[in-house]
């Protein structure tokens, strides 16, 4: 294998694992920037993964042969999009409506979440006794890229262009409007603004409660799709937990490895996709793989430590990050 | 018939918890009238108006604009009744440029129009002759500008009522002008304005009529030609006060600090103080003057021990000590020595307060490291705050209660007070009466004194020149970080410090 081949290959292989967390980290970007901190990204990660697996599943089992695969990919996004929206929503009512403290709430959601998840993954497990597998022909279209074969044998670009899953280009395309609304529309504007200061922006006549709740909502419905995009495509279409499990923490260490801003979750997850499988890719006899698994969290470390040094007020956290907003409060 | 009043409350009640903080208000302004609304720190007066903007829900009352009765929920309430506030503590978005802010909560949906949103901005700049650049970020900005963004925040929605909490507590005497000017030029328009200050002069200078609050009752409404400084101060205490500074001629006055060749430069590396040289002499009163922004707070910090210093000396002299030299120790060891920084800043929330904590935790901060054992003593920080509270006349339901939620200055009360306590050998103050009102503003004048009598060297930075001039024994001028004179208090007038103040050495430029 030449060098040329290797590198095609490593990026590749970092894209594909970093497409999770693609989803992952732009939902909880979304949420932050309107001053949520959602801490149950990986409970939201696990329920998405095992509820647009169960979409999938069922559909294909219902409908047999003639299971459309277009149809299976868009059950599974909008099961797992429900899913996570739900359990969001849940984090929501308690944190914005009953101003219950972020943090611990985050940390339920994750617990909650992944039990769900857990519960959901078993079940199927047990039901079809044995591994939960759909048909090869909707597996296929997980697995497959969108664009016709020509484009993809082109060389090296083929591959490093048109060679994906359909969700890679979905997750671009979702980051790209992302960034266009953040920065370039009045809500937009609005959202941020009620992450940086609630007080201003409801003495602005801005609805803080209304966005909070869409921002947390949408955000966490965005990152459980994360979830069944690590299910049904790194996995294999398989419930497995263990796999899933750290996915939604390493999205929330790419959230500050991103500075907040969507568009940095383009490159960056696919930093910290390559990251994950380092140890697989580049292996070094002494260094033990858990090493390898903690470099992700000492990049973001770094990081911040980058910033804090900078101090570009651009780069810091929303301002009201973390915290409920009470209009007589003071 | 009645007069149709632009804006009305009738039987206005508000409380938190147990505190009362509105009770049964009846008020009116009339179009194209400036108001001043009057009244001790924490009787009510942000409260009031934070009903009309939409931010608190009075528990009973009405209110009426243009004669129809209104019911104002949300500060979107307010701005469809064409209301508009600027708070006492800024609401801007410092990530935000001047533009954002203004378009902040506009209707209107999808693309943001920016660059409209700045030309709009710069119209109405000109109209009202304010300098600023829509493009600017508000974290570059100073107060005023911060300021000034604010008031265009209200022009561009169209407010025909305007409200002004405090907004010339953190101006400079230039800037307060400006600010009148633009006030004089809305009413022209056939606008209402409530504005809030401390500063008597300035609710001469500026309103047709004043209403005075006391402990949350509307105590009457006076037109101000009809009325005197003196008039106002007894209704808004309810008594018969004194306001005069019992200053004594300084006895025996010893060096206490003595600062030579002292030069500072800040982060960017432009210098901030440059060769300054005096000696502050214990049981004197040594005033600060300058144009904001000379180099005031730099130098306050400096001795502190909160700045780099980049050359100099700060020579200590405690009573009955052998000197000890400043430069180069930790700012604790310096407040240990007995040199206290009591400092208002410009922002006004307090610096070293914590919000959450009442005033015993506020006092434990500054005296935690006295203590000896594991265990923190509590005795003595809930004497201290007794004292403060009682000699300050804070405002609050109790020396445990959050200080965030006290009146903006009650807020500052405590942190002077603090200071004060600490019974310290040098005294340093910035600006330890903004937003302070007048009666508790006199207060500390006096506790100034009482401290310098003891034999405390206090250094004062303030703004108000004619109480400098009455409070201090001497008083340092800055310009530009230099020393450009010192002058014996007694013996100078004001314009003799504006020049000096203007340029070093008070020369006329060419
Ligand atoms: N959100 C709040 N929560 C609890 N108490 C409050 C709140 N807002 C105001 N208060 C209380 O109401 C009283 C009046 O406060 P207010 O801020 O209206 O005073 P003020 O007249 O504006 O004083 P200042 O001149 O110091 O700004 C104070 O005792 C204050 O502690
Ligand atoms: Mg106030």
């Amino acid at each position: 294998m030449g060098a040329l081949d290797f590198i095609v290959a490593l990026i590749r292989a970092a894209v594909f694992n970093g497409t999770p967390l693609m989803y992952g980290t732009s939902g909880e970007i979304l949420t932050e920037k309107a001053g949520n901190l959602n801490l149950g990204v990986e409970g939201l990660m696990f329920m998405g993964g095992a509820f647009g697996l169960l979409g999938a599943f069922t559909y294909g089992n219902a409908m047999g042969d003639s299971a459309n695969g277009v149809v299976a990919v868009i059950i599974a996004l909008v099961c797992a999009f429900a899913a996570g929206c739900f359990g969001s929503l849940i984090y929501a009512f308690l944190t914005i409506t009953l101003r219950a403290n972020q943090n611990v709430t985050g940390l339920a959601l994750t617990i909650m979440g992944t039990g769900v998840g857990q519960f959901v993954g078993e079940m199927m497990r047990l039901k079809v006794g044995g591994n939960v597998a759909i048909s090869n022909a909707l597996k296929l279209a997980f697995a497959n890229s969108p664009f016709p074969q020509a484009l993809q044998n082109i060389p090296v670009v083929g591959p490093l262009i048109f060679g994906y899953n359909v969700f890679v280009y979905l997750g671009i395309i979702m980051i790209i409007v992302m960034h266009h609304f953040l920065a370039k529309t009045r809500k937009g504007l609005y959202l941020r603004a009620v992450g940086e200061s609630p007080s201003t922006a409801d003495s602005a006549g801005i609805n803080v409660t209304r966005y909070r709740y869409f921002a947390t909502v949408i955000g966490g419905g965005i990152s459980a799709i994360g979830g069944m995009v690590y299910t049904m495509t790194i996995s294999g279409t398989v419930w497995n937990h263990t796999g899933l499990s750290g996915e939604g923490w390493v999205a929330v260490a790419l959230v500050i490895f991103c500075l907040w801003k969507p568009i940095n979750s383009l490159w960056g997850s696919v930093l910290f996709g390559a990251l994950l499988i380092l140890y697989i890719r580049l292996p070094i006899a002494f260094i033990p793989t858990q090493i390898y698994k903690v470099v992700p969290y000492i990049v973001t470390a770094l990081v911040l430590i980058m910033v804090s040094i900078r101090q570009r007020r651009e780069d810091q956290p929303p301002a009201a990050l973390g915290t409920a907003f009470f209009r007589e409060d003071r | 018939m009645d007069k149709v009043h632009a804006v009305e409350l009738k039987g206005v009640t508000k409380s938190f918890g147990s505190n009362m903080a509105n009770k049964n208000i009846d008020l009116f302004v009339d179009k194209g009238e400036i108001m001043a609304l009057l009244g001790e720190n924490g009787s009510g007066k942000t409260t009031l108006m934070n009903i009309l903007a939409g931010i608190y829900l009075p528990d009973e009352g009405r209110v009426f604009v243009d004669g129809k009765e209104v019911t104002i929920r949300s500060p979107k309430d307010a701005f469809d009744n064409r209301i508009g506030m600027i708070h006492q503590h800024f609401k801007l978005v410092d990530v935000f440029t001047a533009a954002e802010n203004v378009v902040l909560g506009l209707e209107g949906t999808g693309r943001l129009d920016l660059k409209a949103a700045s030309s709009k901005v710069r119209e109405i700049s000109r109209k009202y002759g304010f300098d600023i650049d829509p493009d600017k970020k508000v974290y570059e900005m100073s107060v005023s500008e911060k300021q000034t963004v604010e008031i265009i925040k209200v022009l561009y929605r169209g407010a025909d009522i305007l409200i002004l909490d405090e907004p010339t507590a953190v101006l400079t005497p230039q800037e307060i002008e400006k600010l009148f000017a633009v006030m004089r030029a809305m009413r022209r328009d056939g606008k209402s304005i409530i504005i809030i200050t401390h500063k008597l002069n300035e609710v001469m200078a500026v309103s047709d009529v004043v209403a005075v609050l006391r402990k949350g009752e509307h105590i009457g409404t006076v037109r101000t030609s009809e009325t005197s400084p003196q008039a106002l101060t007894e209704m808004m205490v309810g008594r018969k006060v004194e306001l005069n500074i019992g200053r004594k001629d300084p006895v025996d006055p010893k060096p206490r600090l003595t600062i030579a060749g002292l030069t500072v430069r800040d982060s960017e590396g432009v210098k901030k103080l440059d060769d300054v040289g005096f000696i502050a002499f214990g049981g004197e009163i040594l005033g600060i003057a300058g144009i904001a922004g000379s180099g005031q707070k730099e130098l306050l910090e400096a001795v502190a021990g909160l700045r780099k210093i980049e050359s100099g000396s700060i020579i200590y002299t405690p009573e009955g000590k052998a000197p000890a030299e400043l430069v180069g120790k930790t700012p604790m060891e310096i407040k240990d020595a007995g040199v206290a920084l009591a400092f208002v800043p410009e922002d006004r929330l307090g610096m070293g307060l914590v919000g959450g904590m009442g005033m015993t935790g506020n006092m434990l901060l500054r005296s935690w490291h006295k203590g000896k054992g594991i265990f923190v003593d509590r005795k003595a920080p809930e004497k201290l705050a007794a004292d403060v509270m009682e000699r300050l006349e804070v405002v609050t339901p109790g020396i445990y209660y959050p200080v965030r939620k006290l009146s903006g200055g009650n807020v500052q009360k405590v942190l002077v007070g603090r200071e004060i306590a600490s019974s310290p050998s040098v005294l340093m103050s910035a600006y330890a009466v903004r937003g302070l009102d007048i009666n508790t503003s006199y207060t500390i004048y006096n506790l100034m004194c009482q401290q310098k009598e003891k034999g405390v060297a206090v250094i004062f930075v303030g703004e108000d020149l004619d109480v400098l001039l009455e409070l201090c024994d001497r008083i340092l001028v800055l310009c530009g970080g230099k020393v450009s004179g010192v002058v014996d208090a007694r013996n100078v007038t004001k314009e003799q410090l504006g020049l000096l103040m203007t340029s070093v050495g008070g020369k006329e430029e060419n």
